[in-house]
């Protein structure tokens, strides 16, 4: 790679998805951060009930996004070859799980207020 | 109890943080604009034109480029490989020329005729003659299917024949050949040009993935795969040669060197190499030709070719570093027509358009240039579906990776057969437009 700078990887993600899907993709994830900050400063607190739940659906989101990959890219699992492959399948599995349980406690909080709970 | 009035300030402030760090993201280096009236024709709209042309107007106001090429159809070659295993369709790797030229160049769809590098001129199919300051050759290589006897293109698909490099069709039709013998199994015949060719790599790729693909099917007792190359050596670096070899050793793929392809007989499949020993025939059920590679007549006829070197494939004559023509100053080579000793690939031309963007801003503002190019090569070099070797390299045939201590060049890894499926073309379609 070369002059390997944010605007390249900025312009490589761009071309792997196409400009739109890209861009729709990171505004969908800016969304959710931030309607899980908003839930988090609205409700003062982490609702520990709703965290238990997330965290059920994280080995779910670890296990599909890892899944999403080896079907997208022709692989499957016995191509893990060196120690950077393991890696970037742990850090695939980590995003899907950290993705899966940030989306389902805001979906959570934002479609249940914390007074009906608690 | 929490005031709803202050987190929905709170959160709106959040949001506009976030499109503030988008519209970051997306802004351009901004870079002086150098103001010239040159005129700046750019033969050939490929990778390294296209590239070129898109960096230039970023560069340079008021320049008058114009790209010559008759091609409607832009191709993302290091896809052809993949085609050819029926892994993507034909249509992953064509696009329109037309869509990556950027606004304020001219493109003319129409080949060069003739160039008369003294009077600085270039004449194009239909007459029209262009004046140039600055001439950069960019047409890519001509496969030379007429020099293996008995073949011919339309032969690709039937009776056991692939050519994946002579285009997207040829390439999907090479599968047809090949995914019959992954099935049926047979002797397997994979051979590579002696002449300088594109991507030395792929003939190797073809071989790896075609076995690789009918062993997966179950087939592999049936099949019998052969690489015949006319070198002695299974790579031009030989730390990357000596690899392959013992890759091949491994899956029981058997080399034949100093074989070179001569002719073919379809009906009777058989394949005619010229060896030290002589003529030797070869008898197989699947056979993938890759022909000699020359540059285009128009640059031999032109006088623009070395003298003393590759006489029989007529390359520029160009310095190795700057790419810039040893007799005639204000032209460069860029891509596969560049007569030095590496670098006919996609990866070379993303180092050598910066050089030549910098020979060329440099020529009209009166510096010295800059930038050089090492001969630079990159092969993610498919072994199997699913991994790769991410070779790279320079003139001098070091290894030179780009994540060292990370990706390990010869190394057969996921990460890196991601890199080719995934990452390649889209590091190249932004390569496309200058900005990678």
């Amino acid at each position: 790679m070369k002059d390997l700078t944010f605007e390249t990887l900025i312009a490589v993600f761009e071309e792997i998805f196409g400009r739109g899907l890209f861009w729709f993709m990171f505004v969908a994830a800016v969304v959710v951060t931030i309607a899980y900050l908003y839930v988090l400063i609205r409700d003062r607190s982490i609702s520990w009930r709703k965290f238990l739940l997330a965290q059920i659906a994280m080995p779910i989101g670890a296990v599909i996004a890892v899944w999403f990959v080896l079907a997208m890219t022709h692989s499957r699992l016995a191509n893990i070859g060196g120690p950077v492959d393991l890696i970037v399948l742990l850090g695939v599995a980590a995003g899907g799980a950290i993705g899966s349980a940030i989306l389902v406690y805001t979906i959570q909080s934002l479609i249940r207020a914390p007074s009906s709970e608690e | 109890m929490t005031n709803p009035i202050a987190t929905r300030r709170q959160f709106l402030g959040l949001a506009a943080g976030g499109a503030a760090a988008a519209t970051l993201a997306d802004t351009r280096r901004a870079q002086a604009q150098t103001p010239t009236s040159a005129r700046i024709v750019i033969i050939g709209a490929g990778a390294g034109g296209t590239a070129l042309a898109n960096r230039l107007v970023r560069r340079l106001a008021g320049a008058q480029i114009t790209l010559l090429d008759p091609r409607v159809e832009h191709l993302y070659q290091p896809g052809l490989t993949l085609v050819a295993t029926g892994l993507k369709p034909a249509k992953y790797v064509t696009s329109k020329t037309t869509d990556w030229l950027p606004d304020g160049v001219t493109l003319i769809p129409e080949k060069a005729a003739a160039i008369d590098p003294v009077a600085k001129k270039v004449s194009t199919d239909s007459g029209q003659m262009l004046d140039y300051d600055f001439l950069v050759v960019a047409p890519g290589l001509i496969l030379d299917h007429d020099a293996i006897e008995g073949f011919s293109l339309d032969m690709v698909g039937e009776n056991g024949i692939g050519a994946l490099y002579a285009g997207p069709d040829y390439a999907a039709r090479t599968w047809q050949a090949a995914s019959k013998f992954t099935e049926e199994g047979g002797f397997g015949l994979f051979t590579r040009p002696e002449t300088e060719m594109k991507c030395a790599g792929a003939p190797l790729k073809h071989t790896f993935l075609i076995d690789d693909i009918a062993k997966k099917a179950g087939n592999g007792s049936k099949i019998d795969v052969n690489y015949a190359a006319p070198q002695s050596a299974l790579f031009g670096v030989p730390i990357v040669a000596e690899k392959v070899r013992m890759l091949f050793k491994d899956r029981g793929i058997t080399s034949h060197y100093q074989h070179t392809l001569k002719a073919i007989e379809a009906g009777a499949k058989r394949a005619t190499f010229q060896t030290p020993e002589g003529a030797v025939e070869i008898d197989y059920d699947y056979i993938h030709v890759i022909p000699p590679q020359r540059a285009p007549d128009v640059i031999r006829q032109s006088g623009l070719s070395w003298a003393d070197k590759w006489t029989d494939q007529g390359w520029v004559e160009c310095d190795m570093a700057t790419l810039r023509h040893l007799r005639f100053p204000e032209i460069w080579a860029l891509g596969d027509v560049a007569g030095v000793p590496k670098g006919k690939t996609a990866a070379s031309v993303k180092w050598q358009v910066p050089v030549v963007e910098d020979g060329l801003v440099s020529a009209i503002e009166g510096k010295e240039p800059t930038e050089t190019y090492n001969g630079y090569t990159s092969c993610p070099m498919i072994t199997q579906v699913g991994r790769a070797m991410l070779v790279e390299f320079d003139y001098n045939n070091d290894l030179v990776p780009s994540f060292p201590g990370i990706i390990a060049p010869l190394e057969e890894l996921w990460i890196s057969w991601l890199m080719k499926e995934v990452a390649l073309k889209a590091t190249y379609n932004a390569m496309l437009r200058g900005r990678a």
